[in-house]
């Protein structure tokens, strides 16, 4: 391994922060919009789907996409700062 | 040309392009044969993610289950997404800088145990085997329907193809193969999906068109909930299931993807960390675009089939003047009708035609408007007139909605070989990815990691192509003998993906402490709960009423994972901690760089 301890452990808990920020917008959307709050937000119209219904249906897999491609950009970013990247 | 020239016509060129591929990519070694070499570019892993993740569950019946159960379908459809982001964030980057072939790899390494290893292999075995039986049943059904061949000569020409190109080509074989399957599938789904849409609503994408308004100024799913309602079905954006439930089965369902075996060794084939979070990116987007299709799909499909069978004055529709499609289907078996209130015409609303489940139990011979005869046909006539305006004659398969969608909708003949050779492709992809997993599991895991290492490469390779012949075989058999069971053990197959795989895997990338006892006794008490519960309901006699806190089996794998997690720990913690070596080895995985040379292709 090329980096001291210390930095491996710095880059592990930046590493976890980015991974509980995503993941607690994948919970938001499908768990939080689509499933425990969906009759709240079905009372809101949006462009003729009831909301709720809309995040479960198409919405969700939107926002996943959004995040994997997120979570990519800021781990490449973050390899490269730890001089960790291949 | 004819429906049947033209099928045969898109149907065989796709056969003969696999097959060229497979050529092609011939495998000479082990690491050729499990992942490729390591050396696929992210893209093409991408597209071959999608196309081995995208079964004949995806694309046959994924829109035929949202359509008859409206918004429970949700849990389907981000459960099936929404474990990618489980994928990309906390196994696929990891798992790749581990740097082996299997989960059992991973497993047996990190828990520095044959019994941990063995518990892996049987799951991973199970998993791939109940997977694959329902692929050769949607490849049977395609052939049924399309190409007048019966069921069993379907199966069998699937076998020979799968068996050509995953036998010679392994894993590499099994990639280019797959990014073919992959345009060819998504062409398959997509275009008719177009149609549909700018037919129905005058959006051509499905995603917008779902949400768009007819000509009498109510919107599609308005029109929807409606005719529902009127029908006597539920609402069709409402659900009827309880939110825990809900809860539940989209946990298992998104675990339960993240922890399938055939899944998580498509990460084991690129070259780089980096390119492992990047092909799970590319591959959730050309998952999403047939999944964020499907709904859409739904939704008109069950306009456009409500209005076809009940006619434009929704009375019925006389079954002397229903189209062709109808009684194409009623011939396969997979749709029936019988004239319950005498008058000729087909209704269509809530409740049973057929007794015992509902489905019809075809014999031989015709009724008077020329119908096939069933034995079960409910006679009683009574409804309820309050709920709908008469009562159900029509027993619909749900697994044939997107295959008849097109007919039903009047496209032109070359969507609908279109599609057949779609359907196809989302089968034999799938297919070939569970066997190769199968046969990696004996081979591997099994032959050189436990019972021989002193195989050379050679043997294990030829191990290898063995097992993937016996389980092309055992596959065939069940695709010929379907068990008539294939939704609860499909069901199984999320759940101990979800309640054994999955928290395994986690636990040892981001739990150092976490040593073989523990996950030994986390896996099994994962396995045998949710096994035991799924056992109960599917064939011991166990009702609803006695569900766990209203959870349905197909949900049960998140209690069953939570029972993994909280034993592991509590044994974990009363047992010795892991040796120093098995804690360096995960603090290296968790750092990118050096994960192993790659081959050029």
């Amino acid at each position: 391994m090329s980096i001291s301890n210390e930095q491996a452990q710095a880059y592990w808990r930046e590493n976890l922060r980015i991974i509980v920020t995503h993941l607690v917008i994948w919970f938001a959307v499908s768990y939080g919009c689509a499933i425990l709050f969906v009759d709240q937000l079905n009372e809101i119209p949006f462009f003729g789907f009831p909301l709720g219904f809309w995040f479960g249906q198409q919405g969700s897999i939107f926002v996943f996409v959004i995040l994997i491609w997120t979570y990519v950009y800021s781990m490449n970013k973050l390899d490269e700062k730890y001089d960790v990247h291949e | 040309m004819s429906l049947d020239v033209l099928t045969f016509l898109f149907v065989g060129g796709s056969f003969a392009l696999y097959i060229a591929i497979a050529i092609w990519a011939r495998a000479g070694s082990t690491k050729e044969f499990y992942v490729a070499g390591g050396g696929v570019p992210p893209i093409a892993n991408g597209m071959a993610t999608a196309a081995d993740w995208m079964s004949a569950a995806s694309f046959i019946s994924l829109a035929g289950l949202v359509s008859f159960i409206g918004r429970d379908g949700s849990a389907y459809l981000m459960g099936w997404t929404g474990g990618y982001v489980l994928l990309a964030l906390l196994l696929a980057p990891y798992l790749r800088k581990f740097g082996k072939f299997t989960v059992p790899d991973f497993i047996g390494d990190r828990y520095y145990s044959t019994t941990a290893r063995t518990i892996a292999v049987v799951c991973t075995i199970v998993i791939s085997f109940t997977y694959v039986a329902g692929q050769m049943r949607g490849v049977g059904i395609v052939f049924s329907r399309y190409l007048h061949v019966d069921i069993n000569t379907g199966v069998i020409i699937g076998m020979a193809i799968v068996f050509f190109y995953a036998v010679l080509g392994g894993m590499k074989g099994i990639t280019y193969t797959q990014v073919a399957q992959y345009v060819v599938l998504i062409l398959a789904f997509t275009v008719p999906a177009f149609f549909l849409s700018s037919q129905v609503t005058g959006h051509i994408l499905p995603q917008l068109g779902l949400g768009a308004t007819l000509d009498s100024g109510m919107s599609v799913l308005a029109t929807l909930d409606k005719l529902s309602m009127e029908l006597g079905f539920a609402q069709y954006t409402a659900g009827t299931k309880s939110t825990l439930d809900i809860f539940c089965l989209t946990v298992a369902l998104m675990c339960g993807t993240a922890g399938l075996p055939h899944v998580i060794v498509r990460f084991f084939t690129v070259p780089r960390v980096k390119d492992a979070r990047i092909s799970a990116g590319y591959a959730l987007v050309f998952i999403a675009l047939l999944y964020t299709a499907v709904p859409g799909v739904a939704g008109f499909g069950r306009v456009n089939l409500i209005q076809t069978l009940n006619g434009a004055d929704n009375t019925g529709t006389a079954y002397t003047e229903m189209p062709s499609w109808f009684k194409n289907w009623e011939e396969t078996g997979l749709l029936g009708w019988q004239d319950r209130n005498g008058d000729g015409k087909v209704q269509y609303a809530a409740g049973k035609a057929f007794d015992g489940k509902g489905k019809p139990n075809f014999i031989e011979g015709r009724g008077v408007n020329g119908e096939r005869l069933t034995d079960n046909a409910l006679t009683d006539p009574s409804f309820d007139a309050a709920k709908q305006p008469f009562a159900n004659e029509v027993y619909v398969d749900r697994d044939i909605m997107v295959l008849a969608n097109p007919d039903i909708a009047q496209l032109p003949n070359w969507v609908i070989a279109l599609v057949a050779a779609g359907a196809v492709a989302a089968a034999l992809s799938t297919a070939a990815g569970l066997l190769l997993v199968i046969s990696t599991a004996v081979s591997h895991d099994m032959m050189k990691k436990t019972i021989n290492p002193n195989l050379t490469d050679k043997q294990e390779l030829m191990y290898a192509r063995l097992a993937a012949i016996v389980a092309i075989i055992i596959a065939g058999y069940f695709g010929i003998n379907p068990p008539g069971f294939v939704a609860q053990v499909v069901a199984l197959a999320f759940g101990l993906a979800c309640a054994s795989v999955f928290p395994a895997i986690i636990m040892g990338i981001f739990w150092k402490r976490h040593n073989s006892a523990g996950a030994i006794s986390g896996m099994l008490i994962g396995l045998v709960s949710t096994m035991a519960y799924m056992y109960y309901f599917a064939f011991a006699g166990g009702t609803p009423a006695e569900y766990f806190m209203g959870i349905s089996p197909g949900g049960f794998g998140t209690v069953g994972a939570i029972l993994h997690i909280v034993v592991g720990v509590v044994v974990s913690l009363a047992t010795a901690e892991p040796p120093q070596e098995i804690q360096d080895i995960v603090e290296d995985l968790r750092i990118p760089r050096g994960a192993g040379s790659a081959h050029a292709h």
